[in-house]
């Protein structure tokens, strides 16, 4: 990317910044996003999809003293931009007042920032052959592991990669460019009764080079999907349950939700009046760190234009911060952790958020697990953040003496996350930062399991 | 209610607009996307306006609005696909997305066919878009839905309540001379309440729409009072829910929302792409009995107003009824062109896509699960030991093998042939045809879920819409945390 989008960027985020002012805004902050996208999907060896495409959008955010509006457009003709304008000083009429509204304090904002190498110029430079060179050995490598995969779902190559400038009249200035490249391989074998099976597996990195090799993912996919053969549902009983990284990540992102500041002024948490109290077993200790080097979530700035910083939520079990914007901040009567997820609407959100790793393996947390159920999927939306219920569809495999003895399916797990996250009583050490949630393998002492 | 309102923005590329794509340039860029060979090629055009207000704590906090334009060509060779789009309309970028989808082909240009206006039915002609309708108006709907809510019960501690809005002007040109315009309008509103008792605490929701214009709150059962005083029924019921039951047993579905059993049993592994490439678990079984001879499921991109209506899919073909199961007979799929000419049959108008930033695939319009035989009393009565479940929270399924989930929010246990105590949320897993297979009654009482479910595929989110009678399954897992003593 160079400068001259950037240039650009800044450009028409400023311009549209005064024109706002000039219109009657109080306030207001502006967004300029442009990047450039490839994704190919490839299925038995074949071309599916070859698909590009460059992509420019501003958004804003105007405020009326206490009144506040939002519009975005992606029409930038002189046309888009008036509309864009008039658009969100119109809508600041139609809102009503609300106290807590306004920009951060000017001297909160952060004035310089590290680069956090979240750009990889080497991910622009994948073009459409080379993607389905990578998406055919991924592939290829799924479909040679074994002769009972008799079928693929394909294997998908992405690129993403961008520039974005925000621009405030409370004096912030800032932007800066990011990528991501992924790629996922899907296997299918034929089990009995007529069932297929798959399980995909994939990578993910802003650095190109720190992908996985293609012949690993098609490989781990493949094994994967092999394992699902004969899976079968258990009795319905209470055990141990294991979850592998994947799964345990959703379980993650689902209490993420419950400690940022919008759900607890919003009273929907089950953590709500808990803060300082112990919420999780001491092995937990949870963090969300957007300065990680190349994190797939890292910032250098929030979407309020703070500087980022780590947050430890949750330490040796207890509970030690909500995540809070500025927003979510002055309504709880507390300081912002500079959490911004967005920059032009409001909220907190995480950026990397991760269990820490302990110091068991994998290996040894299913070999210490007597019988019990080894997790690697889940299904469904069962999870109820008011009251912490949690009730969702499982796949993976019965752990009997410490070994995975068949696999698992058409199974649900339940239990109140109070109780869930209480009751971890092992943490691997294999956490692999491939998505902004993350989480090495956990183990639940106990959990309902219901089958036949 | 007052109907002032602006008029509806037409998309840059309609007529008369600054970038107008008529039939003549449509044909052009159609004919540079053939320029190196290929079988086939469309063109997407898309106008999106959105428009959204939000109330909590008893006011208005933000409006906002949103505009998203973009057209994407497509070229065809066999069963691949080159695709670009671009936001940027100007004749250049157009040519450019045209030229960057034809290096999928290799080979020697191809003709295109003169391109002719097409018509279509009409199923949502809405007199005024509520889009273009003034904001004070609907900021009062919110502010009262917030009041009526709150009088509801005093243990209403919190109110939000949302309207959405948008209005989508699509046009399609394709290299076999179709030329077809829409005008897709959606409306959406919901209200939220967190009821709290003794430190007890508990949420509920209820919303509706669909393509419909503000006059969708007139009708019975939908007004903007109706959907405040549900959602707080709704809480208060739920805030003495005890813990559900584990394992298999027998579980009645109320009539409605109940369809997304549908929508993720059978619908999403009968959309045709997954039985072209034979990866779902029902490839290969026309012709054979897949559910209970009670069940008939149809997919209805007809409906009046539906919110998974479309008078034409994102290809330009204009859905109609398509029965999928007959009898328990599996009788059809889900096509686009793509699927369609795999299986060598027309396509069902079933072929759907976000926006222009992806390309069409099968996806379901309105689902339904056609009225059986039962009285809905008769079939509670002869539960001696179950789930009776009336809302759900959505639902999952794995193609490939066909094991689903939904989730409950309202469910209560039958006990000796009566609803009693309600159960905290809770999972149903079962696989489609099995679980189909057991449908043992089926009601009189067919009802369309109001318009609130949104499907996710690979990533793209299209509006649909389900509807059943109530249903009795003899049998399927219920996920709860209370193990029965055995």
């Amino acid at each position: 990317m160079g400068t001259n989008q950037d240039d650009m960027l800044r450009d028409r985020a400023d311009t549209v910044l005064r024109r706002l002012l000039d219109g009657g805004a109080t306030d207001a902050k502006v967004v300029a996003r442009a990047g450039q996208d490839l994704s190919v999907r490839v299925r038995l060896d074949e071309v599916e999809l070859v698909e590009e495409a460059g992509t420019c959008s501003l958004a804003v955010r105007a405020f009326k003293g206490k009144r506040v509006a939002t519009s975005s457009t992606n029409d930038l003709t002189a046309d888009g931009l008036d509309r864009l304008v008039s658009d969100a000083l119109e809508l600041c009429d139609l809102s009503q007042e609300d106290p807590f509204a306004g920009l951060p304090d000017p001297d909160e904002l952060a004035k310089a920032w590290a680069d956090l190498g979240l750009h990889d110029p080497a991910c622009d430079g994948v073009d459409a052959d080379d993607a389905v060179r990578r998406c055919q050995r991924a592939e290829k490598a799924a479909r040679g592991y074994d002769p009972r995969i008799n079928n693929s779902e394909g294997a998908s190559f992405g690129r993403t990669s961008g520039g974005f400038y925000m621009a405030t009249s409370g004096g912030f200035r800032g932007g800066y460019h990011g990528s991501y490249a992924s790629l996922s391989v899907s296997p299918v074998a034929s089990d009995e009764g007529g069932k297929n099976r798959t399980a995909s597996y994939w990578s993910a990195r802003r650095q190109l080079a720190k992908l996985e090799s293609e012949e690993a993912i098609g490989i781990e996919a493949a094994r994967r999907t092999i394992a699902l053969l004969g899976s079968k549902r258990v009795p319905t009983t209470t055990a141990p349950v294991v979850f592998d990284p994947d799964a345990a990540r959703s379980l993650l992102g689902a209490f993420a939700g419950c400690v940022t500041g919008d759900a607890i002024y919003r009273r929907s948490s089950f953590l709500l009046d808990h803060m300082g109290e112990r919420v999780a077993s001491p092995l937990v200790t949870m963090v969300d760190d957007p300065l990680l080097h190349a994190g797939p979530g890292s910032r250098p700035f929030d979407g309020d234009g703070l500087p980022a910083r780590r947050n430890v939520v949750v330490e040796g079990g207890v509970l030690k911060t909500w995540l809070l914007d500025t927003y979510g901040a002055r309504k709880l009567g507390l300081k912002s952790t500079g959490s911004s997820a967005s920059s032009t609407g409001s909220g907190a959100g995480v950026s990397n958020f991760f269990l820490q790793p302990g110091t068991q393996s994998h290996a040894e947390i299913i070999r210490s697990t007597k019988r019990g159920l080894f997790v690697t999927g889940m299904m469904g939306f069962g999870f109820n953040a008011v009251t912490g219920d949690f009730s969702r569809g499982a796949v993976g495999y019965w752990i009997e003496d410490g070994a995975l003895a068949y696999p698992v399916s058409e199974v649900t797990i339940s239990l109140n996350f109070r109780e869930l996250f209480s009751s971890i009583d092992a943490v691997g050490d294999d956490l692999d930062l491939k998505s902004g949630v993350a989480s090495p393998t956990i183990r639940v002492a106990q959990m309902t399991i219901a089958g036949s | 209610m007052t109907l002032q309102h602006t008029a509806l923005p037409r998309a840059p590329f309609a007529p008369g607009g600054p970038f107008e794509i008529d039939h003549e340039r449509a044909r052009k860029l159609l004919t540079v996307a053939l320029s190196q060979g290929g079988d086939a090629a469309d063109l997407f055009a898309e106008y999106g306006l959105g428009a959204s207000m939000v109330l909590e704590e008893g006011i208005v906090k933000s409006a906002s609005r949103g505009v998203s334009v973009g057209v994407g060509i497509r070229v065809q060779r066999g069963f691949a696909a080159g695709y670009a789009y671009t936001e940027d309309l100007s004749w250049e970028a157009l040519l450019r997305a045209a030229r960057t989808a034809a290096q999928i082909a290799r080979g020697d240009a191809r003709e295109v066919a003169e391109v002719t206006d097409r018509a279509h039915p009409e199923r949502y002609l809405v007199s005024v878009p509520s889009i273009v309708v003034a904001g004070a108006g609907k900021r009062d709907l919110l502010l009262q839905a917030d009041r009526t809510a709150r009088a509801a019960d005093s243990r209403v501690h919190r109110v939000e309540a949302s309207l959405n809005e948008s209005v989508r002007e699509l046009l399609i040109a394709t290299s076999e001379g179709r030329f077809v315009r829409d005008v897709q309008p959606m409306l959406r509103f919901g209200v939220r309440v967190i009821v709290e008792r003794e430190g007890k605490r508990q949420s509920g929701s209820s919303g509706g729409g669909g393509r419909v214009g503000m006059e969708y709150f007139d009708q019975p059962g939908k007004s903007v009072d109706d959907h405040a005083r549900e959602a707080v029924r709704l809480a208060v019921a739920m805030l003495d829910a005890r813990e559900a039951p584990a394992g298999e047993m027998e579980v009645v579905l109320g009539p409605g929302d109940a369809g997304i059993l549908l929508h993720e049993a059978v619908g999403h592994g009968l959309e045709a792409d997954f039985n072209r490439k034979g990866v779902s678990n029902y490839s290969g079984r026309i012709g054979t009995p897949v559910a209970s001879s009670l069940c008939t499921v149809v997919d209805r991109g007809d409906l009046d107003h539906g919110r998974g209506s479309i008078n034409v899919d994102d290809e330009g073909f204009t859905p109609t009824s398509t029965t999928l199961i007959e009898n328990g007979e599996l009788r059809g799929y889900l096509h686009d062109t793509f699927s369609a000419r795999h299986f060598g049959l027309a396509p069902t108008g079933n072929g759907r896509r976000e926006s222009f930033r992806a390309t069409p695939m099968p996806r379901m319009t309105n689902t339904l699960l056609l009225a059986g035989p039962h009285d809905p009393e008769e079939i509670v009565r002869s539960v001696q030991n179950g789930i009776y479940a009336r809302r759900f929270g959505g639902g999952q399924v794995d193609i490939a093998s066909g094991d689903f989930v939904f989730s409950l929010s309202e469910a209560y246990l039958i006990e000796n042939g009566k609803i009693t105590a309600p159960v905290k949320d809770v999972n149903l897993i079962g696989n489609g045809p099995d679980a189909l297979s057991k449908v043992t009654m089926l009601g009189t009482d067919l009802q369309v879920s109001d318009g609130i479910w949104t499907c996710g595929k690979e990533g793209q989110s299209v509006p649909v819409g389900v509807g059943c009678p109530t249903i009795k399954i003899s049998s399927m897992t219920v996920g709860g945390t209370a193990v029965q003593g055995r």
